[in-house]
């Protein structure tokens, strides 16, 4: 043995290996650091009340107005819209991956869900933009295409296979006795679907649609995209909104390094950061609660 | 009564799968009618000049090569800051910790990093990196800032690998006399890989397809020589994509390159995508334990 | 203080033992010394704790979380869980080997050399010669030395356990403990595994868990009788088997409870 015993070796390893699972750790206070260190300042120039509440987003006007409200409610209502569409169809997909399809089919359907949860968001914000925007202009009679439901729609196109996977294995891991005893009572297959499979996993699947909407809210290149920018609380499905991360992404590039309008962009990332923090938190106690009752709890 | 009864309850079943079906038809047009029109539009636009030359005439001809060259850069950089940095985290998580208050802080920091919006990774190494540790917007900043963001992909896809090695492996081994830390590295280690190796796979497919987090840490507008080092600005796929069609002038003309790019990007995230799906089959198939 | 093990010829010994899992206590008062050169059989009905004080001989109980020890075990004149101790050295000295086979994914010759280079051992050649005495010790040299290349996991569960037990000899260890070792395997492995721990106990001092009690007659010198976390009798395996001093370990070895 070269000078240090084994057994200090080993002690020395394992602090190595704890010391890097809590880069992680280290990294989250970094960021919840560094947001602050840069949002500070904006409430020199304006209130967190007239910050959070106030209806008017003109940070280059003079003087300013730094009011986020707008922001807010577009973020929450293109989120809340691609949620009601992505969530039926994707806990239906998965509910038929998981207890219809043939075998063979399902072993194509889940590899090409999954491949389909990494497609690009800037594609989808292109497509959304270029074709989807267009054809609701003409249709619809709008004076632009680049609205909440263009959002909403690209939004749930790119959340669905999230949900639809999450969804498929929390169904597919309720225990096979679970599906017996119902058959064995004389329960039809929908019923069994929809009074048993799905009770049993609806921990899992919850946990799915909580995981897709915190997608919702912070995805950014979609609503940069296609919600069209107009930073004012909407009337209509068919009026332009401009989420926070749209906001962000969008104005960073041209404020001036340290201006009062930089400062807010921070403080709108801050506020982001916490509402997607609180459904992650969120999904994290459900998933929780559901490994660790699992099944039994019905 | 009771057939009728019966027989409504099989009308039920009827419609609900109705609705079923109709719910994956729905997604296999909505997303194979995108894949499709992006393939139509952009196959037009492809060619091996299109793939090997820079872009001209101030960006409304040419080609997107440096962007592919940029884009690989950010590969190949957020995988060697975040495959290290995953894989032992993955190894404390799965081999050293006891059940405790500390497992449980860090289980939900990971958790929730993983859950951080992308656009605040940018935010944030726009401050640190950028700003704090003066890279400035560079090949460097931005591979950390990617990297961190698929950090808890890597970790989580590690630890199941991990957590696969059957627990009867490591009681032989030690049961040999062999210390922990060579359990680990000969016996844990070598039978995860093939999952270490698919979510890093994954993971390295994930940074290629993100923009908003190398907007204002790495991805440059136009850039009129390939980076020379890891402080230079590199063009990416994803945010020419983004700036072909929405800044400038000239927005219409260049669509054709537009479609080509998305198309290129798709297929280089899908088919990364697609490779770690089959390699993650085959060496399922092939395991024999 | 007696010092257990120089006086009456055992290599181990157990001294006050009590052993929990958690807040429930699987050992209860364990005193127990085991002859070199012997083989020891535990039996007991299932749950009775065989398995815990096999595992607390190599200190695997380690690998559990939770679990905790009282009292002593003295091997070699010392408490292997005296603090200074390190739990590698003492599974180098007391190999074990599991109740399912349980060879790594890796080759023949691979699995027999794994934990000889891992503790240092010397060359390529030297290690040619360490597999094939093990496996000539473990009688499977015969079947495979044409294959020692070829992975471990393509063996018939009777030969991956006896390259298990090659693997653990490979170590040249003082004591081997044997887990129920033949209950994953057929009737013509049994004996062969049987007919090996008669082989073996020339150089070895075994140890083996069983539920078979004509297995138990077969290939052990003492055995010890346990019952809920307790040893009721310790005596020579004909005397047991014949005529036991307590009732209770009667009613078991012939069948009327457990
Ligand atoms: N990892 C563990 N955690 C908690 N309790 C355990 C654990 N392992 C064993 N026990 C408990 O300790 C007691 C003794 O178990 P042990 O495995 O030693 O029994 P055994 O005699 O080997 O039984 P068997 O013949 O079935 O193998 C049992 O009550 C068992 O439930
Ligand atoms: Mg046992």
């Amino acid at each position: 043995m070269t000078g240090i015993t084994r057994t200090t070796k080993e002690k020395i390893i394992k602090a190595f290996f704890f010391i890097i699972a809590a880069t992680s750790v280290i990294i989250l206070g970094l960021i919840i650091l560094s947001l602050f260190r840069e949002a500070w300042p904006i409430f020199r120039a304006t209130s967190m009340k007239d910050f959070l509440f106030g209806t008017e987003w003109y940070p280059t006007y003079d003087p300013p107005s730094f009011g986020i409200w707008p922001l807010i409610v577009g973020s929450l209502i293109v989120t809340v819209c691609s949620t009601l569409i992505a969530v039926p169809i994707g806990v239906l997909s998965a509910i038929y991956i998981s207890e219809l399809a043939h075998p063979r089919a399902k072993e194509i359907l889940k590899p090409v869900i999954e491949l389909l949860a990494g497609l690009p968001s800037v594609v989808l914000g292109f497509f959304g933009m270029v074709v989807l925007a267009p054809w609701l202009q003409d249709t619809f009679d709008l004076p632009t295409g680049l609205n909440i439901v263009n959002a909403s729609l690209m939004l749930a196109i790119m959340a669905i296979p999230t949900i639809s996977s999450i969804s498929e294995d929390a169904l597919y891991s309720v225990p096979r006795e679970f599906k017996e005893a119902s058959y064995a009572l004389g329960a039809t297959k929908y019923e069994t679907i929809v009074r048993v499979i799905v009770p049993a996993a609806l921990s899992g699947v919850s946990t799915a649609v909580i995981l897709g909407m915190s997608r919702a809210i912070g995805e950014t290149m979609v609503v940069l995209m296609v919600a069209g920018g107009a930073a004012a609380v909407p009337e209509s499905l068919f009026d332009s909104v401009r989420p926070m991360p749209a906001s962000i992404a969008a104005e960073m590039g041209e404020t001036p390094f340290r201006s009062d309008h930089y400062h807010a962009l921070f403080a709108i990332a801050v506020v982001l950061f916490f509402l997607t923090l609180a459904f992650n938190l969120i999904a994290d106690y459900v998933s929780h609660k559901f490994r660790e009752e699992g099944s039994a709890t019905l | 009564m009771k057939s009728g009864n019966l027989r409504w309850r099989y009308i039920k079943q009827f419609l609900f799968f109705g609705l079923v079906k109709l719910a994956v038809a729905l997604i296999a047009l909505a997303l194979g009618g995108i894949l499709l029109y992006l393939l139509m539009q952009g196959y037009s636009a492809i060619s091996w000049d299109f793939l090997t030359k820079p872009p001209t005439d101030a960006m409304t001809k040419g080609g997107i090569m440096p962007a592919i060259i940029g884009t690989f850069y950010l590969m190949v950089g957020s995988i060697a800051v975040s495959l290290p940095l995953g894989v032992a985290s993955a190894v404390y998580l799965s081999e050293y910790s006891k059940k405790s208050r500390t497992l449980r802080i860090i289980r939900i920091g990971i958790n929730c990093l993983a859950g951080v919006p992308s656009i605040v990774f940018g935010l944030f190494g726009l401050g640190l990196f950028v700003v704090y540790l003066k890279f400035g917007s560079s090949i460097l900043a931005g591979s950390l800032t990617l990297g961190i963001l698929i950090l808890p992909t890597i970790i989580g896809a590690s630890e199941e690998a991990l957590k696969g090695v059957p627990q009867t492996f490591r009681e032989a081994s030690l049961a040999l006399g062999v210390s922990k830390w060579q359990t680990i590295y000969h016996i844990v280690l070598p039978n995860a890989l093939p999952g270490i190796l698919t979510g890093s796979i994954l993971g390295i497919g994930r940074a290629a397809g993100e923009t908003a987090p190398i907007m204002f840490t790495a991805a440059a507008f136009f850039t009129a020589r390939l980076p020379a080092s890891i402080f230079d600005e590199v063009m990416a796929l994803p945010y020419h994509i983004y700036v072909l069609a929405t800044a400038g002038t000239r927005i219409e003309e260049t669509r054709p390159l537009q479609y080509g790019t998305a198309l290129v990007l798709i297929a280089l995230v899908l088919g990364i995508n697609f490779v770690a799906i089959l390699f993650r089959s085959y060496t399922r198939r092939r395991k024999s334990w | 203080m007696v010092k257990l093990n120089e006086h009456d010829g055992s290599i181990i010994s157990v001294q006050d033992v009590n052993f929990y899992y958690g807040a429930s206590k699987a050992l209860t008062d364990i005193n127990m010394s085991f002859k070199k050169n012997q083989v020891t059989a535990l039996i007991g009905p299932s749950g009775c704790g065989k398995s815990t004080l096999l595992r607390l001989l190599n200190r695997m109980n380690d690998l559990i979380d939770g679990t905790r020890v009282e009292g002593r075990v003295y091997f070699e004149g010392k408490n292997i869980y005296d603090p200074h101790v390190d739990p590698v050295d003492i599974r180098r000295k007391i190999g074990m080997v599991f109740q399912k086979p349980n060879p790594f994914p890796k080759s023949i010759f691979n699995n027999i050399i794994y934990g000889p280079t891992l503790s240092g051992a010397g060359s390529r050649s030297d290690l040619s010669a360490l597999v094939e005495k093990s496996l000539k010790q473990s009688v499977l040299w015969d079947e495979v030395k044409d294959i020692l290349n070829q992975s471990a996991m393509r063996l018939s569960g009777g030969q991956q356990q006896r390259l298990c037990i090659a693997r653990a000899l490979a170590m040249n260890p003082d004591i081997l403990l044997m887990d129920e070792p033949t209950s994953a395997l057929d009737p013509i492995s049994t004996a062969k595994i049987e007919e090996l721990i008669d082989e073996l106990k020339k150089d070895y001092t075994i140890i083996i868990v069983t539920h078979n009690m004509q297995q138990a007659a077969r290939v052990s010198d003492e055995t010890g009788f346990f019952y809920l976390g307790k040893l009721i009798e310790y005596n020579q395996t004909a005397k047991i088997f014949t005529k036991p001093d307590l009732k209770q370990t009667e009613d078991y070895i012939t069948g009327r409870f457990g």
